[in-house]
């Protein structure tokens, strides 16, 4: 029993460290408001990774899914991609590109990192689309292009955006251990034991999966707000939990 | 204390920089085949780890799925659940389990089989939903039990989609148990971390866990190739 | 039909034996309420003999986070192990304060820590208190330490400090040989050090109280890297030890400490002083023995064998044990 207590009690403080600053023994003034630059700089480098991955991954995801051509590689990106340990896609940039500065080498390393759940997902997205639609759209005389953006884009948005999803939290994540490597992002205090204290861990952690939660329900209402109407009136309930995590059925298998 | 005088250390002349493939940080053949009894222990750490997790993880997530099959309400808040556990970051996972569980392999399993939960449960109901209606009635006009449907029917067409769910889960939990060594539970991540720089180093480790991720993918195909003999394996 | 539902209710019930086969943790280690009776007596060519009343106590040698401290934590366990003692590892802790941690909460029962760390970090002394003397800086540690149970053992021969170090072309650049020489150019110049430099008054906090330095930038990055990020170019300036072998290979300029912020740092063994008491007379002599032909020449040999050689601590503590003749 006290030692349930003193866990209630180390999370109470916790709390404290993410709201209240205060001075670490001596210099080193940690907490409340000094957890904002560490904040902004995690922000930062997911943003910015993330970018990168959605302009490389969705472009060739929508033409390699319209053509139906290179699935290998669509589908065996995320196989693979998955296995990569990401400490070691960052230990590989430091360990290979030593000279460059940290923010690039991390970036790039968590770009990698967020391109195959969203190429693949989108790959498969469009290539399911109903077969009859985009007939029907070619028959009506539009592009490949155009079929693209209002046909078969629409309707893989639900898995495009799980693979967002899914890319989003995985950068959030590993963007912890870029302090390892001199970007000073929220996993500071988690490796920073002696300046922050049990409290900043900890504190830090739920700030962490806050973050990551805050991206996914804030991702998922983005979704909902560029899902045609017509497509989500198909769904009820069950139908929209289902479609949030990817409990649709499809034939080829994709991460959550 | 011995007055006897103790024989002093070799010590090596290393003034002058030598260019043997390790000190250069090239990619070394000849070190890595010296050396590669130093990643056998982080290799079975990092092979117990995943397979522990992704075992309790299956039964905790097929037994969920099972209670839900009966009674469709549960599947939103389950799915809503396990989605948060899925969402939380793993590192962030370690650090919050801390003051609970302290540091260690208890850790990080905990926070490795939260991970699984929605991947699993997700395909286990995914798959028996997508037993076709004839399955089931026929299975009924033979006189079979609810009980007997599900395990003698149902469960079985539900294979590939549970099989494929337990492939994903398995690649990801190798992925991710390279981040428990912050939780002190060793793995491939503690031997890349222990020379960050040295290039055959992060390509051996890093290398180690994409080839066991292969090869525990495989091993799962395997199995539901022989437990599903009237399929084709399902397309990955 | 029957067929694939039997074995994969077989292969569920084998995965849910398998958990349960697969243990949990190791728990600590525990310590026996005996005393060895009897003191080993020394083979005449200084090597450590065994004594079977160790075989009782059991020891967990702990490490902070970087190859010096891994080679010594691999020297001590593997010495004693020799002497009798039941020894196993628990290295690459953290940093100091982690390490202290652990060492207090029982998780270990021993690790090596400097003195000028334990007079700077953990009982805060100013710099104008510390002592230069080695043995005097060591007797103080081995003072504040008893007081909180902690029982210092005497330190190793063999000293190495923090060291401000830059690349011989930024020396030249700046006219750099003392510390204070960078009051000029740190505004232009990025620091590198271990995350912990930040709160050190023998890192960073000291170089800005007592030089009233002001760097463009400080930047925290493991403790492994401080030589690769000057190499590379990242670092103007980085935290290096003494007793690193990339120094003289890397042609690395040290600058000199002229207003004494770094104190003494001689490595002394730490251990409640309970755990000692129980372990007996060996332990004491024994840990002398092993300490003995630890020179500054020889800890920087041996850190050279893992950084370049990139050998593993444990088989380097092992060529230091078998090279000066403590164990066969």
């Amino acid at each position: 029993m006290t030692h349930t207590f003193a866990a209630l009690g180390e999370f109470g403080d916790a709390i404290n460290f993410i709201f209240s600053s205060r001075e670490n023994q001596r210099g080193a003034p940690v907490g409340g408001s000094h957890n904002l630059p560490l904040i902004w700089e995690h922000l930062k480098l997911c943003a910015v990774a993330m970018a990168a991955a959605l302009v490389v991954a969705l472009p060739l995801g929508l033409v390699l899914g319209h053509t139906g051509k290179g699935s290998f590689l669509a589908i065996s990106t995320s196989n693979v991609g998955r296995a990569v340990p990401s400490v070691a896609l960052i230990a590989l940039f430091i360990a290979f590109l030593p000279g460059s500065p940290e923010f690039l080498n991390v970036t790039l390393a968590l770009a990698l990192l967020a391109i195959p759940p969203i190429l693949t997902n989108t790959y498969v997205g469009v290539q399911q689309t109903d077969r009859d639609a985009v007939d029907a759209a070619r028959g009506m005389g539009l592009s490949g292009y155009q079929i693209i953006r209002s046909i078969e884009l629409p309707l893989a948005l639900p898995l495009i955006f799980g693979g967002i999803k899914t890319s989003t939290v995985n950068v959030i994540a590993t963007a912890t251990i870029a302090p390892l490597v001199g970007v000073v992002t929220l996993g500071d205090p988690l490796v920073a034991f002696s300046v922050y204290g049990r409290e900043g861990q900890i504190g830090a952690s739920i700030i962490v999966a806050a973050l990551a939660i805050a991206a996914e329900v804030g991702l998922s209402a983005v979704q909902n707000a560029v899902t045609p109407t017509g497509i989500k009136l198909e769904r009820g309930a069950e139908g929209r939990a289902r479609a949030r995590f990817g409990l649709t059925k499809r034939r080829i298998q994709t991460a959550p | 204390m011995s007055l006897a005088l103790l024989a002093q250390l070799k010590i090596q002349d290393r003034s002058s920089a030598t260019s043997s493939c390790v000190e250069s940080n090239g990619f070394c053949p000849q070190w890595i085949a010296d050396n590669w009894e130093r990643y056998k222990t982080p290799l079975i750490q990092h092979i117990e780890l995943t397979l522990i997790s992704v075992a309790i993880g299956f039964v905790i997530a097929f037994w969920l799925a099972l209670l839900a099959h009966r009674r469709r309400w549960l599947i939103p808040p389950i799915t809503q659940f396990t989605g948060i556990l899925y969402t939380i970051p793993s590192v962030a996972a370690f650090f919050l389990l801390l003051p609970l569980t302290g540091r260690g392999s208890t850790t990080a399993v905990i926070a490795l089989v939260a991970y699984t939960l929605l991947i699993i449960f997700r395909n286990v109901t995914t798959g028996l939903d997508g037993v076709p209606a004839e399955a089931r009635d026929a299975g009924r006009g033979m006189g079979l039990t609810a009980h007997q449907l599900l395990w003698r029917v149902e469960l079985p067409l539900a294979l590939p989609e549970i099989m494929a769910g337990l492939r994903i889960a398995v690649t990801t939990t190798v992925g991710l148990t390279s981040l428990v060594f912050l939780a002190g539970a060793g793995g491939l991540g503690e031997a890349i971390f222990s020379d960050l720089q040295f290039r055959s180093n992060v390509v051996v480790a890093g290398g180690l866990c994409v080839l066991l991720a292969v090869v525990l993918d495989l091993l799962v195909l395997g199995v539901q190739t022989l437990l599903t003999p009237w399929t084709r394996a399902a397309a990955r | 039909m029957r067929t694939p539902s039997v074995i994969l209710a077989a292969a569920l019930a084998a995965l849910s034996l398998g958990i349960a086969a697969c243990g949990g943790d190791d728990e600590k280690s525990s310590e026996s309420a005996a005393t060895p009776a009897a003191t080993a007596t020394e083979a005449p060519s200084g090597q450590i003999v065994s004594n079977p009343d160790n075989a009782a106590i059991a020891l967990k040698i702990g490490s902070k986070n970087f190859t010096e401290q891994k080679v010594l934590g691999e020297i001590y366990a593997q010495g004693l192990k020799a002497a009798g003692y039941d020894t196993s590892t628990d290295l690459n802790l953290g940093d100091q304060d982690t390490a202290l941690a652990a060492l207090k909460g029982g998780q270990i029962d021993a690790y090596p820590e400097y003195t000028g760390t334990a007079l700077t970090a953990f009982f805060k002394k100013d710099a104008a208190d510390l002592p230069k003397d080695p043995q005097a800086a060591y007797e103080q540690t081995k003072e504040l330490f008893a007081a909180d149970g902690i029982t210092a053992f005497p330190p190793t021969p063999f000293t190495s400090s923090n060291e401000v170090a830059v690349t011989q072309e930024t020396a030249e650049k700046y006219g750099l040989k003392n510390i204070s020489d960078l009051s000029k150019v740190a505004d232009q110049l990025t620091l590198y050090g271990s995350p912990e430099c930040r709160k050190r008054m023998d890192c960073l906090l000291g170089l800005e109280e007592i030089y009233g330095l002001k760097f463009k930038k400080f930047v925290p990055v493991d403790v492994a890297q401080r030589h690769e990020v000057l190499s590379s170019g990242r670092a103007d300036v980085s935290i290096v030890f003494t007793t690193d072998p990339q120094i003289t290979r890397n042609k690395e300029v040290l600058l000199e400490d002229d207003k004494g912020m770094f104190p003494p740092y001689n490595p002394t063994l730490l251990m409640k002083t309970e755990t000692a008491d129980k372990a007996g007379a060996d332990l004491a002599t024994t840990i002398e023995e092993i300490q003995k032909p630890l020179t500054d020449d020889a800890m920087q040999e041996l850190d050279a064998r893992v950084d370049l050689d990139k050998k593993e601590p444990a088989e380097v503590a092992k060529e230091y044990l078998q090279e000066t003749g403590l164990v066969k």
